[in-house]
């Protein structure tokens, strides 16, 4: 039996401390029986001889000073897993939502897990076809990486990640492969246009859903995505799976941080986010990867709304430090109609390198890749000039560029929802589009290939 | 060992009593599992300590053990193409041992104690030495002699040198002090605070070259200097300090990878084996020593990370050798500084950071220098020091990138816009500057070209004249412009697209001798300036940018090393120019 204690003497947001405490210990999960027998659930924060501050996920609304009873499990957050653990539904701190019974478990696992030596990663460099022209063929993914989804509120993120799970697939290989998805405080239209989607094409069955939802405890969102990803590191390492993680929204997660640091009564950093965000934040990312003779692998997709789309937001700032590069959406082209709204200039995949060439994807993807950037670059800068001088005031290479940018955006950024575009398709699409630029101007493309694939007219 | 009580946990910071003795920066070992830990303040009998692990499952009542010694790293035969955690802690052995992936309380010595070395000695029984002096040397890698130095601190006779094949443990000679017998071994110990001693320190005269055009034409780093790299993520921070760890010439790499991605140290571990150096053709890891503490590792230990791997590039500093060290990212270190200061309820200074922020990131940079040794021989050593910076949100007057910009002589501004054109190494040439160009001037012209620095100069005053130029054209539109200044734009144009940019992931292009820079520049440059006197008898500036060795000139990056090809572009404009001026003048024509 736990020993019970009935010390509750502050009660500040969602930190309850309790005081004449004895073998307690840092990180230690709290089980608290409100007036009534409602249990909630915590976790030790910060303890010292006479008390313990514990943060308390559920909230805590209807706890009092008085009669509160407090009882220390003796370890920290767990996960119990199994196989069963495959297609079921679970809430933001682990308890099945979805009518179905508990998880037997086979291993209980500590929900922080351990950070992976880097002596034992293995460099991700699987090309993953998401059929998306914007992603495979301007910032391809590979498996092992983490790449956010950089959005804002109300643009298409989801529908791009659900796109992305139903039709990402490596080249040439039929593997075991799961879907992990952690909600953090989105609604539960967003959450149910997920699980509807993985419903409608079957990826329910090799999914595991955390939903936090919006009207649940702040708290909670706290543990959830460390639900998700221990339950990734589960499939891929014990269970050889490759497992794509899709943790939506990182914004809600941050916040939830937030509020905990001002209950604490922590020194702020910038804009009110708590000085060790990217340590936080970090510490879930780097649990994506590959790992040297294991097979399965964690491909990570967190997505994020950037408050008033500023990407030097805290959130999006250390996000993009720790993560390997990012997808950014952009409200302009959506504005103009176009799906998956996908902006390529700030967008970028930092382990495109080793995903793609011969071999991989094709050998002159790296090289058409750098010279559309260059290309659409070019584009949109005399798009602006046009803006200000009229477009008479341009050269005529100019209005070539100009007109690149166009077709770019309208042909090989826009595509369907439903629609898989094979790499080769997307190459072949690109070149299309270069063949309107002059051969001379294509400098970022290697000569052989130019030869090969814009051959000089006689 | 003496021993004190837990009484509080918060993250990463455990506060014990019963410490009385404990000195600031001890190493103590926390609770039953021994986790590593470092005194960092005393208040009466209470000691604040940071530790290098995770503290879950730690709490009150636990012991803390006081080890009575600081935080230290041992150096000796066996660094070299290791890689290890923030505490020296070896990874690649932990990874054997734990597997893959890091569990807490781990002790393991940071050298190899059975592998054998094979020590040559360099003194002979009866010979006076002092500190610093080589007792011998041992090949620790086809690129590096180890050698065994007279610990800081001893001096005297030598009573007994051994030689053969040792252990680092076994003791390999003996020295005879004016009070005792001192026996040396292959390793000793340094506390990671402390700087090694020198013998005096010297201006930084030599380039440290890196292979990087932009870099070493441009914004030239020395031997023994001091440089940063600040910018927002995505603009190739990590790209361009790995391009350095591999191309640069000094002869020992010490690379700490301080709280950044756990990927990119297996991008290192991956590609050193396999890069040969350019200088002796023997592979990359056979130079480089990896601290690798990755921003999921412990934060405490991320803080410790910079000094262990400063005090392993000081040491085969003190070897003589020119040593490199870079850390990827100094911010990452500040903000681990910033979280156990905000554990602690420090007062805080800018953005958070402790006030004592800039005065240890000066201490840092200040390690670094080129040297005269300790050591009768009076040899000389360079540790160069390259920071990344990843400011919040690419913002500069960030305290950390200011307080490193205060030290530092050699800056280069990572430009996200030119990042996003795919510009890299995408290092912005109106802000960078480096304060070395005058010192390696000398070197330069004896080694380089006389007019290297001139040529340098002339490009700058292109650049530079671009941006006003380019400044009027967005204003008031390209046709406003003389024949000359479009020339100008073209040229500098050239000057950004075939010589400043360079593919790192391109087999030729990601390294260029300083040589061929010259080289390339010299011929850009010369297309220009004919390009001028052609405008001045009155050619027009299509025919000009018509010429086809212009195609040439974009090419000559991809151009092998080696003077023919690069000369045979040269030339090829003069004959180009030649042709056109004998042409009759269309324009004339026209008229």
């Amino acid at each position: 039996m736990y020993k019970e204690y009935l010390t509750v003497s502050n009660i500040v947001g969602p930190l309850v401390i309790v005081e004449k405490i004895r073998d307690v210990k840092f990180g230690e999960l709290v089980e608290i029986e409100a007036v009534g027998g409602s249990l909630r659930r915590g976790t030790v924060l910060d303890i010292s001889t006479e008390r313990a501050v514990v943060q308390v996920f559920e909230g805590t609304i209807g706890l009092d000073v008085a009669k509160s009873r407090v009882r220390f499990l003796g370890h920290s957050q767990q996960l119990g897993v199994s196989e069963e653990i495959i297609g079921r539904i679970f809430d933001g701190s682990g308890r099945p939502k979805d009518h179905g019974p508990q998880i037997i478990a086979k291993k209980m696992i500590d929900i922080n897990g351990n950070p992976i030596n880097p002596d034992a990663r293995d460099y991700p460099s699987e090309f993953i076809q998401t059929g998306i022209s914007s992603i495979d063929g301007m910032n391809p993914l590979v498996r092992g990486q983490k790449l956010p989804l950089f959005s804002g509120s109300g643009l298409p993120h989801a529908r791009i990640a659900a796109q992305i799970a139903r039709q990402a697939t490596v080249l040439g290989k039929a593997e075991k492969f799961a879907v992990v998805f952690g909600a953090m405080g989105i609604t539960f239209e967003e959450a149910n246009f997920f699980i509807e989607d993985f419903r409608n094409t079957g990826a329910l069955e090799r999914a595991v859903l955390f939903l936090n939802l919006a009207n649940e405890p702040t708290i909670e969102r706290i543990a959830t995505p460390r639900l998700a990803l221990t339950c990734a590191e589960y499939l891929a390492f014990d269970l050889d799976m490759h497992v794509l993680v899709i943790l939506v929204d990182m914004t809600f997660y941050a916040e939830a941080l937030r509020e905990i640091a001002a209950a604490r009564k922590e020194v702020p950093g910038r804009r009110g986010y708590p000085g060790y965000l990217y340590t936080d934040l970090a510490t879930m990312y780097e649990r994506a990867g590959r790992i040297k003779d294991k097979k399965g692998s964690i491909t990570l997709i967190p997505i994020l709304t950037m408050p008033e789309d500023d990407k030097t937001h805290p959130i999006a700032d250390l996000t993009g430090y720790i993560t390997e590069g990012q997808i950014m959406i952009s409200r302009e082209i959506h504005r103009k109609g176009i799906y998956p709204p996908i902006d390529v200039l700030p967008s970028l995949s930092r382990l495109k390198d080793k995903g793609i060439g011969e071999g991989k994807t094709r050998e002159d993807h790296a090289d058409v890749l750098n010279q559309l950037f260059a290309c659409y670059a070019r584009g949109k800068e005399a798009r602006e000039l046009a803006l200000i001088l009229g477009e008479a005031a341009l050269s005529d290479l100019d209005k070539l560029y100009l007109e690149f940018a166009e077709h770019y955006e309208d042909e090989f950024v826009r595509q369907g929802e439903f629609e898989s575009r094979s790499i080769n398709d997307t190459l072949e699409l690109g070149w299309k589009l270069l063949h309107t630029i002059p051969r001379a101007e294509l400098k970022r493309i290697r000569p052989e290939y130019l030869e090969k694939y814009y051959p000089e007219k006689k | 060992m003496k021993k004190g009580k837990i009484i509080r946990v918060a993250g990463p910071l455990v506060v014990a009593s019963d410490c009385l003795g404990a000195k600031m920066y001890d190493m103590v070992k926390i609770g039953e599992l021994g986790l590593i830990g470092e005194v960092i303040e005393l208040k009466e009998d209470l000691a604040f300590i940071q530790v290098y692990e995770d503290t879950t499952g730690i709490g009150p009542e636990e012991p803390v053990f006081l080890t009575g010694k600081p935080l230290s790293v041992e150096l000796g035969p066996g660094l070299i193409s290791s890689i290890y955690d923030g505490i020296q802690r070896p990874l690649d052995v932990i990874r054997k041992r734990e597997g893959d992936f890091i569990t807490r309380g781990i002790e393991l010595p940071p050298l190899n104690r059975e592998k054998k070395w094979n020590f040559a000695p360099l003194v002979t029984k009866g010979q006076e030495v002092k500190e610093g002096d080589f007792l011998g040397e041992v090949e620790e890698t086809p690129l590096v002699k180890h050698k065994i130095m007279v610990p800081v601190g001893s001096a005297g006779k030598i009573v007994e040198i051994k030689k053969g094949s040792l252990s680092i443990e076994e003791v390999v000679a003996r020295i005879q002090a004016p009070k005792e017998v001192k026996d040396v071994k292959m390793f000793q110990t340094w506390s990671i605070r402390r700087n090694r001693r020198v013998h005096e320190r010297l201006m930084p005269d030599e380039p440290l070259t890196t292979g990087q055009r932009v870099i070493d034409t441009l914004f030239p780093l020395a031997k023994g200097g001091t440089g940063c790299v600040p910018g927002p993520f995505g603009s190739g921070k990590t790209v361009v300090q790995h391009q350095l760890a591999k191309w640069s010439d000094a002869q020992i790499i010490v690379f700490v990878a301080c709280g950044e991605r756990g990927n990119e140290i297996a991008d290192l571990l991956l590609s050193f084996p396999e890069l040969k150096d350019p200088h002796t053709g023997r592979p990359l890891l056979e130079r480089t020593v990896i601290i690798a503490n990755t921003s999921n590792m412990p934060v405490a230990a991320r803080e410790a990370s910079i000094y262990t791997g400063m005090s392993i590039a000081e040491y085969f500093r003190d070897m003589g050798y020119s040593v490199a060290l870079m850390a990827d990212s100094t911010s990452r270190w500040a903000e681990a500084l910033r979280e156990i200061s905000g554990r602690m309820e420090e007062m805080p200074g800018e953005e958070g950071y402790p006030a004592y922020l800039a005065s240890r990131i000066a201490e840092f940079y200040e390690r670094a220098g080129k040297v005269i040794c300790l050591g009768s021989d009076r040899r000389q050593g360079a540790l160069s020091v390259m920071g990344a910076v990843s400011p919040p949100g690419g913002d500069l007057s960030d305290p950390v990138v200011q307080a490193t910009l205060k030290v530092v002589k050699v800056f280069w501004a990572l430009d996200d816009k030119l990042a996003n054109t795919r510009h890299f190494p995408a290092i912005n040439w109106l802000l960078s500057y480096s304060l070395y160009v005058e010192n390696i001037k000398n070197y330069m012209n004896n080694n380089v070209a006389e007019e290297f620095i001139s040529l340098r100069q002339e490009a700058m005053e292109l650049l530079e004249e671009e941006s006003e130029l380019q400044e009027i054209a967005r204003l008031v539109g390209v046709e406003s412009l003389s024949t000359k200044e479009r020339l100008t734009l073209e040229s500098t144009r050239s000057i950004r697209e075939d010589f400043l940019h360079q593919n790192a992931f391109h087999p030729q292009d990601t390294y260029t001798s300083l040589r061929k820079q010259y080289l390339m520049l010299r011929t850009i440059l010369h297309f220009h300036n004919s390009g001028l006197k052609a405008l001045e008898e009155e050619k027009s500036l299509e025919e000009i940018l018509a010429l086809g060795v212009r195609e040439k000139i974009s090419k000559m990056k991809f151009l092998p090393e080696g003077e023919s090809d690069l000369l045979e572009v040269y030339i090829e404009i003069d004959n180009a120019f030649k042709e056109l001026l004998q042409k009759k003048g269309v324009s004339e024509e026209n008229v």
